[in-house]
């Protein structure tokens, strides 16, 4: 029989309680519990209990064709359903070696963008709240709707959108959507500076976020910090640069990058990358160019016998996809690397000696989103 | 007939002298005393659904929404089904609690703004008690609510309630000393504690104008710390609903949750009326001396209007601030008032005393 081990319960020190933030609480933005021991105010430890919304995702992928799996990906990070997508298809198309159509690689980039855009969005506007400015979440979540709607026009859902398929799309683009983005980027233009006027020149927010959750580059590195988090502690991380997928490399955007990590610049950094989603967009969206929305696919997807990794850049960063194939229809493993698991791990580290109130601002600067986590 | 909106001592003083014509001297007290506060019971309430429709709406403009409309035209009556909700709720006992300070909390509170609204001049005549020290009553009365809301987070069993509970002694411990300050600015220039003095002064010209700059530093002074004060955001710690999930009423329902959030729209009116009383000249019409013409168009403004309208506009204030601002850090917020408010307060009282003494106030 397996030896049970122990590990010894450490005795709290003097003045020293724990809470238990969640799995209900308003500021872990779903069924996260963090077990925080304090002192008084101030953060002494911090202790993250996943699993409350774990569906053994990872599992259910080995019962699945590869199409299906596109389905279960969206339920993971459900923010950048479409990157995790893009990811899987990236995943199936270099295995099998398909060259998948030019105006596929601009579609599937250019929503990608917009996908993170929306991330951000819903970011900006938890952050507010959670901050205690009621305001921003309505005013991010205004905004988000646009982007939902011209999902919605051309892939007929709103937030689980499956719209990808291993060698091209679901269905071509909606004859509206180039127009529709256009107006999108017109319209968001105006709006991100009321976000700035709201939140970011606020003297309250700056005192509350600057030097807060200070992260260094050797931290970053070292906790696998990758994303926003990651690049505003100077650690370049971004895939879309240095191993470019879809049509990224056409594309002239901005790594964003800053070397103080703390609260504030990772802050800075979201919002900035809105504007370079934004640049992004406007040169793919008039040179789509003509032809087939997806590649001739046989119908049943066997990928042969082997290892596989593909990785993409979701809005909280780095989302690999490690897989092994036994030449079946179904993978034999499939392991996902999930952002916000290895994000949630620094979450300790960061908030150490900070007070309550920043171990929130830390939180939400750090954009989790539950079911990633968890998967 | 109407003239009694004017001056509504011609419409308290038959009452009085028939009362004491009537019953013994000791009986019309009590048959006057059970008057005013039925009265203002009435008041409290209407108040309260008022303020709390208002706020919601106000928001709901902020936030581009459109807020309550559905029960009654523009959803007025939104408030109302609202409480009739909350009176029929369970009252959850918290196993473990302290039964009594658990009960007794959220009528502190409540009884602490009940006794502020009384030495509050609503219009000339319309005030239940003149008292000569009428601002230091005000001061001493609106700081007992602390009391109960220290209770409240300490009887709940509730670490997060705990936790608001100190963040609000701390909080209120400390503003208190700036609200104080900043009114006692306006005592000096006013030479009176009395708050119909008060008022009377200001017959030709607000004190937020008479008192030159010291006035309108210790106005604004006034509506940072007594926003802090009723625990308003951005200074919301005790309730800070992202962090301790709703502070020190975390654990109460039904009425008694009702309570304290009724207890938080009064105590706001409160302060927005001491603001308009003390600094916006309270129930006085808007004077420009020497201007005959436009002054008595003025005057026929009935007191009361003026004295709600400015009330109005304080409060509109005050949750302009609130949905507009991220909420603050307990450590920044002490900060801000021992190394900021306090010493700013402090000069603006030496400067002001200066200006009294030498004359120059209009």
């Amino acid at each position: 029989m397996k030896e049970v081990i122990h590990t010894p319960v450490k005795a709290l020190e003097e003045e020293e309680y724990h809470i238990n933030m969640g799995p209900q609480h308003p500021s872990t933005h779903g069924v996260l519990r963090l077990v925080v021991s304090l002192q008084g105010e101030i953060v002494k430890s911090l202790k993250p209990h996943c699993g409350y919304i774990h569906r053994g995702i990872e599992k259910m992928c080995e019962k699945d064709t590869y199409p299906q799996i596109i389905h279960l990906t969206d339920r993971m990070d459900y923010l950048s359903a479409h990157i995790n997508n893009h990811g899987v298809c990236l995943l199936v198309e270099d295995a099998l070696q398909i060259e998948v159509p030019e105006r596929v690689k601009y579609i599937r980039t250019i929503i990608d963008e917009l996908t993170r855009i929306q991330s951000h969005q819903l970011w900006w506007a938890c952050f507010g709240m959670d901050l205690g400015g009621l305001t921003c979440f309505f005013y991010g979540l205004r905004d988000r709707e646009k982007i939902l709607d011209i999902f919605e026009e051309s892939c007929g859902s709103r937030l689980l959108h499956s719209y990808y398929t291993p060698g091209g799309l679901m269905w071509d683009i909606h004859p509206n959507f180039q127009k529709s983005v256009k107006d999108f980027i017109k319209y968001f233009r105006k709006k991100i500076k009321d976000y700035d006027r709201l939140l970011s020149g606020n003297i309250i927010f700056m005192e509350r976020t600057k030097n807060v959750g200070h992260l260094s580059k050797e931290d970053a590195i070292s906790y696998g910090i990758t994303g926003p988090s990651g690049r505003a502690s100077g650690f370049s991380c971004d895939i879309r640069k240095h191993h470019p997928y879809g049509v990224y490399d056409k594309a002239d955007f901005r790594e964003i990058l800053f070397t103080e990590g703390d609260t504030y610049h990772r802050y800075i950094a979201r919002m900035d990358e809105m504007h370079e989603s934004m640049k992004i967009i406007e040169q793919l969206i008039d040179n789509i160019p003509a032809g087939d929305f997806s590649a001739k696919m046989k119908a049943v997807i066997k990928l042969p016998a082997g290892e596989y990794y593909q990785r993409v850049e979701t809005a909280r960063g780095e989302m690999g996809i490690y897989c092994i194939s036994d030449g079946n229809k179904t993978p034999y493993r499939i392991k996902f690397r999930s952002p916000n698991f290895s994000n949630l791990g620094v979450l300790d580290h960061l908030s150490r000696g900070f007070k309550i109130a920043d171990l929130v601002a830390i939180g939400a600067s750090l954009d989790f989103v539950i079911p990633d986590i968890d998967r | 007939m109407a003239s009694f909106i004017y001056d509504f001592s011609l419409l308290t003083k038959p009452i009085h002298e028939a009362l004491y014509h009537w019953l013994p001297p000791v009986w019309a007290l009590i048959a006057e005393m059970t008057l005013i506060g039925l009265i203002f019971l009435l008041f409290y309430a209407v108040v309260g659904l008022f303020l709390v429709y208002a706020e919601r709406k106000v928001c709901a403009f902020m936030q581009n929404r459109v807020g309550p409309n559905r029960v009654g035209p523009y959803g007025i009556f939104q408030t109302i089904a609202d409480f009739i909700k909350l009176l029929m709720k369970e009252l959850i006992m918290i196993k473990n609690s302290d039964k009594l300070l658990f009960n007794i909390a959220p009528f502190i509170v409540i009884i602490a703004s009940f006794m502020a609204i009384a030495a509050i001049p609503f219009a000339k005549g319309l005030h239940a008690i003149d008292f000569d020290i009428g601002i230091l009553y005000v001061i001493a009365v609106s700081s007992l609510g602390v009391v109960g809301v220290l209770l409240a987070g300490w009887s709940s069993n509730n670490k997060y309630s705990l936790i608001g509970a100190m963040r609000s002694g701390a909080q209120i411990v400390s503003y208190e000393l700036s609200v104080g300050l900043s009114l006692i600015t306006i005592v000096i220039l006013a030479g009176t504690m009395q708050f119909s003095a008060i008022v009377e002064g200001q017959a030709n010209g607000w004190f937020i104008f008479k008192g030159h700059i010291p006035a309108f530093i210790a106005f604004v002074l006034f509506l940072i710390s007594s926003t802090a004060e009723t625990n308003r955001g951005p200074f919301d710690l005790a309730e800070a609903e992202s962090e301790l999930t709703a502070g020190y009423h975390t654990e109460y329902s039904g009425i008694k949750f009702a309570f304290f959030f009724l207890a938080e729209y009064m105590n706001m009116f409160i302060v927005a009326s001491i603001a308009a009383t003390v600094f916006l000249g309270g129930w006085m019409p808007f004077h420009v001396s020497s201007w005959t013409g436009f002054n008595n168009i003025m005057d026929y403004i009935p007191p009361f209007v003026w004295y709600f309208g400015k009330t109005a506009f304080v409060i509109f204030l005050m949750m302009w601030f609130k949905w507009t601002f991220p909420r603050l850090r307990i450590d920044q917020l002490l900060t801000l008032e021992w190394k900021y408010l306090l010493p700013i307060n402090l000069v603006n009282i030496l400067v002001m005393a200066f200006i009294v003494l030498m004359g120059w106030h209009f």
